[in-house]
């Protein structure tokens, strides 16, 4: 489902001198289907560079990124917006939303985006955000005023109210209590049995043992490592 | 479990629209080599891209980088020197609209196209009513009926959240906010494919632009709109562009994924441009 | 009693030659507005200048002249405007329409049906059906050009949001054989179906705009309105007080300051020779 090959990344400080500053060199990665990989590796070893790329918010340098068919090294802005939009899913440790939007349009939205009628998508959200623990009252809120880690279950929320068939996820169980750890573990035990690829960063040990299959440490990956 | 796998094969049915999207849609709009000076001052030069179905394009830069040149030359407004805005018309299929003639031009202005200007009184007739100035549009195609275009005219108004019984107010007694979506409602009545967008949230409190921004979010995803955006602020397109186009001194520096432009910009102008903006 | 120191009808051979020239343009392309020199007149804007100009561009030594203000040949526009080319053509002056070959009429088109061989020239005080709703005369003018005619209609659907129906009762736009949209001039929308299909022909002189338009006999010239909306020819709902006529445009005139009214044929050529031929109304001495 996801197959990195020879990835490579450097950032160019054109504002700095032009520094040319290399972070990542032959990183491979295959990710299966029903398959949860996990990404480790020490604060700033390029685990979330690594994801930003998978998804396409960095660009690389050189290699090749094969989410299904499409190569997101090379990919059109527009063929990038159709994967997110109908194959690979992002659960980020940030909320980005238009401010003053309902919570339970925020999380429909991914259904919405996909042509699905109003009610009908809301309904799932509201199934969603009621799985996830965050009350009903706050459901008309926009999320934006709202705790960290219920703005963390609100993207939780948006990353599982449809069935992606890849997904990837920054931190997902970071700032969550037991109850919800667990809701949230359970949700991508559901996924990785309908057979969704997940790529995860997890610096929660347990959570990483209970659904990760393998782990990756990105230091491997680090300019001049590789061989 | 089972739950999920069943959603997961009810997916063909719920949404056969997205499968059938599957083949590769022509661009709607193709722009090749649009360039437009004045005098020896430049506007624009060399601009080229291609806007497909659906698409939201932004086009950022500091006052005087060609942005509005641009938008100008894409919509009509202006008269490029050279190149093509070639748009994809429902009857003759891709067209060169520089070169088509200027009938045929403002047809698009009033049916495909849609112009949503910065200040709502240049996209409005401040002499006449709300519901006139929505139903101006559907009566310049020949609708002649007037229970009819009222009804569609209370309809958009509620569709950009004014309420119904200020559809005989002049636009003069809105705020700027309400200006701004009666200037919205009156260019989607005809139900256009392409809207042009100069700086659409400029001038408006940040409350209002917040509004104005989920609506038009809905808009273009309900209506499958595509827009170009013209604006200096970067966060208007992070959250309404798919795409974006960076421009700098007449010439496009950098275009790519919003998300991707923003977080990993490559040309130094848009690193400049982004590691510039206050953080809240 | 011409004045020998006027050449004919006052504007110079010339000048009518270009007004003429303008005519004929006007003539070929029905409801376009052809711009013309509008010359200076010895009467201020707005007393009639372009139609004055259209009439002495078009008189003739045998003409017999009319002069009809607000349907009256006796008000002192008409009387002035019959006089000044009493003395500079000599031509004879009638109030009879049906004996008239020229006339020229502010806000009215005569009650009496025109014949082929007349000519009406009406004084417009502003040219321009789109003018209120677009300002700018290079949009306007593009415009009509292009046939783009929707915003004549918003102004129609204006009125029937603000007073439930069309309330515009004067210089009520026509399109003239399915292309131009042209102003009437400020008659009452009672006359409207008189412009389409008339045998005389009617020229049209906005001389502060510096603008001529026509119809030639029998053009086809259509109202403006909205299918569930119609147009309507309405006039006042009472008989003439003074001839007793059911079908004429009437002018109503308070009596007293009781506020006492009656209701009088405003064409007082028709009035009168209905009261001739015996008519009497409920008020008539």
């Amino acid at each position: 489902m996801i197959k990195i090959e020879n990835l490579s990344k450097t950032f160019t400080l054109h504002n700095q001198g032009g520094a040319v500053i290399p972070v990542m060199e032959g990183a491979n990665l295959t990710v299966g289907a029903g398959e949860c990989v996990a990404l480790v590796g020490a604060s700033g070893a390029g685990k979330s560079t690594l994801m930003r790329m998978i998804y396409g918010n960095y660009l690389t340098a050189g290699g090749s990124i094969l989410v299904g068919d499409l190569d997101v090294a090379r990919a059109q802005p527009r063929e990038i917006i159709r994967l997110r939009r109908e194959t690979l899913g992002y659960v980020s440790q940030f909320l980005r939303v238009v401010p003053r939007v309902p919570t339970l349009d925020v999380v429909a939205e991914p259904l919405r985006a996909l042509g699905m009628d109003e009610s009908r998508a809301r309904d799932r959200a509201a199934a969603m955000l009621a799985r996830l623990n965050i009350p009903e009252p706050l459901w008309e809120l926009s999320p934006t005023t709202f705790s960290g880690g219920e703005q963390q279950r609100v993207n939780i929320a948006r990353g599982f109210v449809r069935d992606y068939p890849a997904l990837l996820l920054d931190e997902p169980t970071a700032s969550l209590d037991t109850a919800n750890r667990a809701v949230v573990l359970g949700l991508i035990e559901t996924a990785k049995a309908r057979g969704a690829a997940i790529v995860g960063i997890f610096h929660d040990e347990s959570a990483r043992a209970q659904v990760c299959d393998r782990e990756i440490d990105v230091t491997g990956f680090a300019p001049g490592r590789a061989a | 479990m089972t739950d999920a796998q069943n959603s997961s094969k009810n997916f063909a049915k719920i949404f056969p629209k997205n499968l059938a999207a599957q083949a590769a849609p022509a661009p709607l709009l193709s722009v090749r080599d649009l360039t437009k000076s004045y005098g020896a001052h430049l506007g624009c030069a060399d601009v080229s891209f291609d806007l497909f179905p659906g698409e939201v394009m932004g086009i950022v830069g500091e006052s005087g980088s060609g942005k509005s040149t641009l938008l100008g030359c894409m919509a009509g407004h202006l008269r490029p020197d050279a190149g093509a805005v070639i748009f994809d018309t429902r009857r003759d299929g891709p067209r060169d609209t520089v070169t088509m003639s200027e009938p045929e031009r403002r047809m698009l202005g009033r049916t495909d196209w849609a112009f949503v200007h910065q200040n709502a009184r240049d996209g409005l007739r401040v002499g006449v009513s709300a519901g006139g100035n929505v139903g101006e549009r559907l009566m310049a195609v020949g609708a002649r009926h007037y229970g009819d275009i009222r009804a569609a005219a209370t309809d958009w108004l509620g569709r950009v959240e004014i309420a119904p019984d200020r559809i005989d107010d002049r636009p003069g007694t809105f705020s700027g906010g309400m200006q701004q979506r009666l200037q919205i409602a009156r260019n989607l009545v005809t139900g256009p494919r392409l809207v042009f967008m100069d700086e659409p949230t400029g001038g408006l409190d940040v409350s209002v632009q917040a509004r104005l921004l989920d609506l038009m979010r809905g808009l273009v995803r309900d209506m499958g709109l595509s827009a170009i955006i013209v604006t200096h602020d970067l966060a208007v397109v992070r959250l309404l562009a798919d795409r974006l186009m960076v421009m700098k001194s007449g010439h496009v520096v950098e275009q790519g994924l919003t998300d991707q432009v923003l977080d990993d910009p490559q040309h130094g102008y848009t690193q400049l441009l982004v590691s510039s903006v206050l953080q809240v | 009693m011409t004045d020998a120191a006027y050449n004919f009808a006052y504007l110079d051979e010339q000048t009518k030659r270009m007004i003429r020239r303008a005519i004929l343009k006007g003539l070929a392309i029905p409801g376009y507005q052809v711009p013309f020199a509008s010359r200076e007149m010895p009467m201020p804007y707005g007393w009639g200048t372009g139609g004055v100009q259209l009439t002495a561009a078009v008189m003739c030594p045998e003409d017999r002249f009319k002069v009809i203000d607000q349907g009256a040949d006796d008000t002192t526009n008409a009387v002035s405007i019959r006089a000044f080319f009493e003395r500079t053509a000599g031509v004879a002056a009638t109030t009879r329409t049906d004996e008239a070959t020229l006339i020229q009429t502010r806000h009215r088109i005569p009650e009496a049906p025109l014949r082929a061989g007349q000519v009406l020239v009406f004084q417009v005080p502003i040219p321009e059906p789109l003018r209120f709703l677009e300002p700018r005369e290079s949009e306007t003018r593009k415009m009509h050009a292009l046939e783009e005619y929707g915003l004549m209609h918003v102004k129609l659907y204006e009125d029937i949001s603000r007073h439930g129906h069309i309330a515009t009762s004067y210089a009520y736009p026509v399109q003239v054989e399915g292309r131009y949209v042209m102003d009437p001039s400020p008659i009452p929308k009672f006359d409207n179906p008189k412009l389409g299909d008339c045998p005389a022909i009617q020229l049209f002189g906005a001389g502060r705009e510096q603008r001529i338009y026509a119809l030639p006999p029998y053009t086809r010239v259509v109202s403006l309105d909205f299918e569930d909306h119609p147009f309507e020819a309405s006039k006042a709902d009472h008989p003439c007080g003074l001839c007793g006529a059911t079908d004429s445009y009437l002018d109503e005139v308070i009596m007293d300051d009781a506020g006492r009214r009656m209701f009088v044929c405003s064409d007082t050529d028709f009035c009168g020779q209905r009261q001739a031929a015996g008519h009497r109304g409920k008020d008539a001495a």
